[in-house]
């Protein structure tokens, strides 16, 4: 991968030529612990998983897809994640849309919905337990408004991870979404404008196709968040039934039944379902047009 | 800024925004205010107030041992990703060569693949080697998606100094080690700051990889507050919540340090702010 030992000067220079020069050694110490820590590691597990406690070489794979409890890990987290994702993407579209442009506290207003990124896991199931649960200030309010009649059952199921990841991840999509939106060069709609093109036109036929390979992008890293929702599904969740999702079946075999042959093929399952995902997103994305202005990244 | 009443679209935009965060504002006061009160049993607000609950947490915790942990795992990730990220980033921003996308691939999967799938293999390698529960197992644990997070925000910054600035050096005579400290590090400094500042908050909130790795003695924050979450019937919901303030306290206390050097837009895409 790097400098081969220089045997003549020619080949020296035409290594140099093809870009392979000394350079490339500062590479080295990168590649050496990502190949030590996530590789080797990966590998390793990879090949834990094929060797189970008991049974045959897929007798952990057998295990996992024969085993509806387990199975239904897959369809339990995709239904959180999935859902999670696309509220997340699709709102941030229209803020950000209206946040590029020079608005008035813009700065703040970024600032403001940066900031639940740093609320972490357990103050947003804590927050949510006390905010939406039976006597929590939501309910009282819609109980005093005289919307409901009866708290809203907000946690400790599937809504109130849906909302944990919302919390959580709606910054981050939106700070993604806003700086690809930035990067889009405004006087091309004006172009558009120009030309007699109304709002709904502009945004469908020239900012939505440039946004798009990036909304590809954070579709990509909000699913890889809201993919592993382990604490939340564990703190807000119902753990044991609906919300028993993938990386709790993982931690269970690994860390409690100590069986580190089985979490490893769950976390193996786990990765490929994800890339599925991923190269899904991927391969949409490359049937998109990815010009001068929006396809970086 | 024209036809506001004309776009009743930006109206339902701002509505939709308001109502996030009155809600956002609800979950975090919750926790606040609880970690402030007496007692609170389904009124409007708690019996009274008190500050006791901090010292609770503080002591049961045993928080200044925690944070001296956080601080010392997060330093020292910082110190070798940044030394082992930035090299790394220089490369792929000056050069191009064959298995360039290969490496770039590598760099990305640890950041593409959630910490918990491949937590779990490499806390199981960590135990092998008897690493797991101690603080160098979390260290190296949290390295996993630092040094690949330096080297994909660095290449962009590094790629828009001129080069030439370094073959100038280099035509008068300067070293690789010299143009790195005397050219290249005055430069970086700026993305240096700002890719470490952001390492600190992802080191400092990375819960899977340090849950998974840490032992008694090597618990950062997150963890402990998790932890304390899950013995919760032990301890007082209001500590609790006093020890999410305080984390959450010192989180945004980085972030908005963090702001300050950097715009959080553009370490995503390069733009020209029109100012």
């Amino acid at each position: 991968m790097t400098t081969a030992a220089p045997a003549r000067p020619a080949l020296r220079h035409r290594l140099a030529e093809r870009g392979i020069d000394r350079v490339l050694l500062l590479l080295v110490p990168g590649l050496l612990v990502t190949a030590c820590l996530f590789l080797y590691p990966f590998l390793y597990g990879l090949q834990l998983s094929f060797a189970p406690r008991q049974g045959g070489v897929f007798a952990n794979y057998a295990r996992f897809f024969g085993d509806p409890y387990l199975r239904d890990t897959i369809w339990t987290t995709l239904g959180i994640a999935l859902p999670a994702t696309f509220i997340n993407v699709l709102a941030s579209i229209p803020i950000a849309y209206v946040l590029r442009g020079r608005v008035r506290g813009k700065r703040l207003l970024t600032t403001i919905l940066v900031v639940p990124i740093t609320l972490g896991t357990v103050l947003t199931a804590q927050g949510l337990i006390m905010y939406g649960g039976q006597s929590g200030w939501l309910n009282k309010v819609l109980t005093v408004l005289g919307i409901t009649d009866e708290p809203l059952p907000l946690i400790h199921n599937y809504t109130g991870v849906l909302l944990s990841l919302v919390i959580t991840g709606f910054p981050f999509s939106f700070l993604l979404t806003l700086s690809y939106l930035s990067g889009i060069d405004p006087s091309l709609e004006k172009a558009a404008a120009t030309l007699g093109a109304n709002w709904t036109q502009r945004f469908r036929r020239i900012t939505l196709p440039l946004l798009a390979p990036g909304l590809a992008i954070t579709f990509c890293l909000s699913f890889v968040m809201a993919f592993s929702v382990f604490p939340s599904a564990q703190l807000v969740g119902d753990p044991a039934n609906e919300t028993r999702v993938i990386s709790i079946a993982a931690y269970h075999a690994a860390f409690e039944e100590y069986d580190y042959s089985m979490g490893s093929a769950v976390a193996m399952i786990m990765a490929v379902l994800m890339l599925i995902v991923i190269g899904l997103v991927m391969a949409w994305r490359g049937t998109l047009y990815r010009g001068a202005t929006g396809g970086k990244g | 800024m024209t036809g506001w009443v004309a776009r009743p679209g930006r109206w339902v935009v701002w509505a939709v925004v308001a109502f996030f965060f009155v809600n956002l504002a609800g979950v975090v006061l919750s926790v606040v205010v609880d970690s402030f009160g007496v007692q609170w049993f389904g009124t409007w607000l708690p019996d009274g107030f008190t500050t006791h609950w901090y010292a609770d947490a503080w002591r049961e915790f045993g928080l200044s041992d925690v944070l001296l942990t956080t601080a010392i795992v997060a330093l020292v990730v910082i110190a070798v990703s940044v030394a082992v990220g930035v090299p790394a980033a220089y490369a792929l921003a000056r050069r191009k060569f064959p298995g360039k996308r290969l490496v770039m691939l590598l760099f990305v999967l640890p950041i593409l693949i959630p910490p918990i799938t491949y937590g779990i293999p490499l806390a199981t390698v960590l135990y092998k080697f008897h690493l797991a529960g101690s603080m160098t197992g979390v260290i190296l644990a949290n390295l996993v998606p630092s040094v690949p997070f330096v080297v994909l925000t660095m290449t962009p910054f590094i790629e828009q100094i001129d080069p030439k600035i370094e073959a100038a050096a280099r035509m008068s005579g300067a070293r690789t080690l010299s143009v790195f400290t005397r050219i290249l590090g005055p430069l970086l400094l700026p993305g240096i700051l700002a890719a470490s500042i952001l390492v600190l908050v992802r080191t400092v909130g990375m819960f899977e990889l340090t849950f998974l790795t840490a032992g008694p003695d090597s618990t950062t924050l997150v963890v402990a507050l998790y932890n304390s979450v899950f013995a919760a019937g032990i301890r007082a919901n209001q500590s609790v919540d006093a020890m999410a303030t305080i984390y959450t306290g010192s989180m945004v206390l980085l972030l908005v340090v963090a702001l300050r050097f950097v715009n959080p837009t553009q370490l995503v895409t390069r733009i020209r702010e029109e100012t």
